[in-house]
């Protein structure tokens, strides 16, 4: 079990905060989560208490998110440095290639890591092959940038293929 | 870019106001407003932070004809929330209809509006869809309902970005898993009086319930007005998250009327003098502040449920709370105003609203 960030108790509250788009995970003991949470009000963050806590808070997060950096999602472009800065994921093919990093992550969060309720009547198999319609697009708009029309071409038949393949609805008319 | 249909004319929505403010509903003296949105992908696209503006445009155009030809919730007006000016989007944010993240963010976006001003949907917000639902007094169960149907409706034609480990997949992992945020919106004046309210907000953060102003993240608790919501979504469902909300509310509004109840006991001819010289104030002022209105307003709204006021109905003052915001008050005057001169404005318009005994127009 994690140690209070304050002193040495067993933590029993895990806080996330996310503040300019970054995620901070705090945790603290019964009563120094007592504490803490008196000074926060509504809306508004506490100055003094973000800048005590800032350091050890990032503390925290680079323990879980060591050396992971550098991992990058081949669909949409994004890093997991990208993601710890702007606190937003890419695309949803990032919980796939990110997901031992974010694991510990939703673990904080929601204190949980297995989805219950709803679920569309799609099958979670389809939303997964669309995915690649996400990385067949930014090759394509890469090849028309760089003036490779042959491959420009060929990727524009490919992701018309998967759309039919998949039955959906582009956007154009 | 094709357009199938004409953009919803916002100037109807300045003389009207949305039906969640009409202050009926179980327990509406206390609980102003339910909601409850939900978060959704496409599986196709990248999330909107992420996609460029030709890509956004796209999302837009395919979620905007789904949007467009729902039928569950009776006809949605669509507005291109791009092309509004910023005075437009700040409208729609005091109204609750977008986030002031939606007013804020760049690029093609926009907001399907149903006509009772109960049903929003945003598209391209930090997900490509942001549905929500809003009714009057505390009714989570319904919009849960409504919001169920609208979602259903809308992924019959589209593959939602879906995993069964972690649920709707969303740009923020905050809100992964059901991507649902109910929430109810509570008037609490004599807790805040008597500074009992820390003592709820404590033991609402120890359960990981969130509590915020008015206008959601990061705003200030204006009027005295709080919106109590969950903060998890993955790993407990829907009826568990709207449960654990249903089993909270009720002790806090029974909270407030106790300390209401107390309130009055111990000195009633004080709370009647607060709330009287409140009323007072907003039907006489020659210029005041938007803080100043949402204080004596509040006071009001408390003294008309104690039965310390009269000649003036519930549904007046909470529209009032919306339509003497700055945006909205320049709508309806149709001019920019600068601040001071919005301050004479808003007191003119109050001394209008609030000048004789007349059931208020809708």
């Amino acid at each position: 079990m994690r140690k209070c960030r304050r002193c040495t108790k067993p933590a029993t509250l895990h806080i996330t905060e996310i503040r300019d788009g970054q995620v901070q995970a705090l945790h603290l003991c019964e009563s120094c989560a007592q504490d803490y949470l008196s000074n926060v009000d509504v809306g508004e963050t506490v100055e003094e208490e973000d800048v005590a806590f800032g350091t050890q808070a990032d503390e925290d997060v680079d323990e879980v998110f060591e050396g992971a950096d550098d991992l990058k999602c081949e669909n949409c472009g994004i890093t997991f440095k990208q993601f710890r800065s702007q606190g937003r994921l890419g695309c949803p093919n990032d919980y796939i290639v990110f997901r031992e990093r974010l694991l510990p992550l939703l673990e904080s969060i929601h204190g949980e890591t297995q989805h219950v309720g709803k679920c569309p009547r799609h099958t979670p198999d389809a939303s997964r092959k669309q995915y690649e319609l996400i990385r067949l697009r930014n090759d394509l708009r890469s090849a028309v940038e760089s003036e490779s029309y042959e491959d420009a071409a060929r990727l524009r038949d490919e992701i018309q293929a998967l759309e039919n393949q998949l039955g959906i609805e582009s956007g154009e008319e | 870019m094709t357009e199938e249909s004409r953009d919803l004319d916002l100037e109807t929505l300045t003389v009207t106001s949305g039906e969640w403010l009409r202050g009926t509903g179980p327990d509406s003296d206390i609980v102003v407003s339910s909601r409850i949105r939900l978060a959704r992908n496409l599986a196709q696209f990248p999330f909107p932070p992420q996609a460029d503006d030709s890509t956004r445009m796209e999302i837009e155009q395919v979620l905007r004809r789904r949007v467009e030809s729902l039928s569950c919730t009776g006809q949605l007006g669509y507005i291109s929330v791009d092309s509004l000016d910023q005075l437009d989007r700040q409208f729609l944010v005091e109204r609750q209809l977008i986030s002031r993240e939606h007013a804020e963010t760049h690029g093609p976006r926009g907001v399907g509006i149903g006509s009772q001003e109960n049903v929003s949907v945003m598209i391209n917000e930090e997900d490509h869809l942001r549905i929500q639902v809003l009714r009057s007094g505390y009714s989570l169960d319904d919009c849960w309902n409504d919001i169920n149907q609208i979602d259903d409706a809308l992924e019959e034609h589209v593959t939602y970005a879906f995993s069964e480990e972690f649920g709707y997949l969303t740009s923020c992992p905050t809100n992964c898993g059901t991507g649902i945020r109910a929430s109810v919106m509570l008037h609490l004046p004599a807790l805040v009086l008597t500074k009992e309210i820390q003592k709820v907000f404590q033991a609402l953060q120890k359960i990981s319930l969130a509590v915020r102003g008015l206008y959601g993240e990061g705003s200030q608790a204006m009027g005295d007005f709080y919106q109590i919501s969950n903060q998890v979504t993955l790993g407990q469902s829907e009826e568990q998250i709207i449960s654990k909300l249903k089993e909270v509310v009720p002790n806090i509004i029974a909270y407030e009327r106790r300390v209401r109840k107390a309130l009055v006991k111990e000195n009633r001819q004080r709370l009647h003098d607060q709330v009287s010289r409140a009323f007072g104030i907003l039907q006489s002022a020659q210029t005041i502040t938007s803080e100043e209105t949402m204080h004596l307003l509040s006071s009001v709204r408390m003294g008309i449920n104690l039965g310390l006021v009269e000649g003036i109905e519930i549904p007046t003052v909470n529209e009032l709370f919306i339509h003497t915001q700055p945006a909205h008050l320049q709508k309806l005057r149709h001019e920019m105003l600068e601040s001071a001169e919005r301050n004479v404005a808003r007191a003119a318009y109050l001394r209008q609203r609030l000048a004789r005994q007349e059931p208020h127009e809708n």
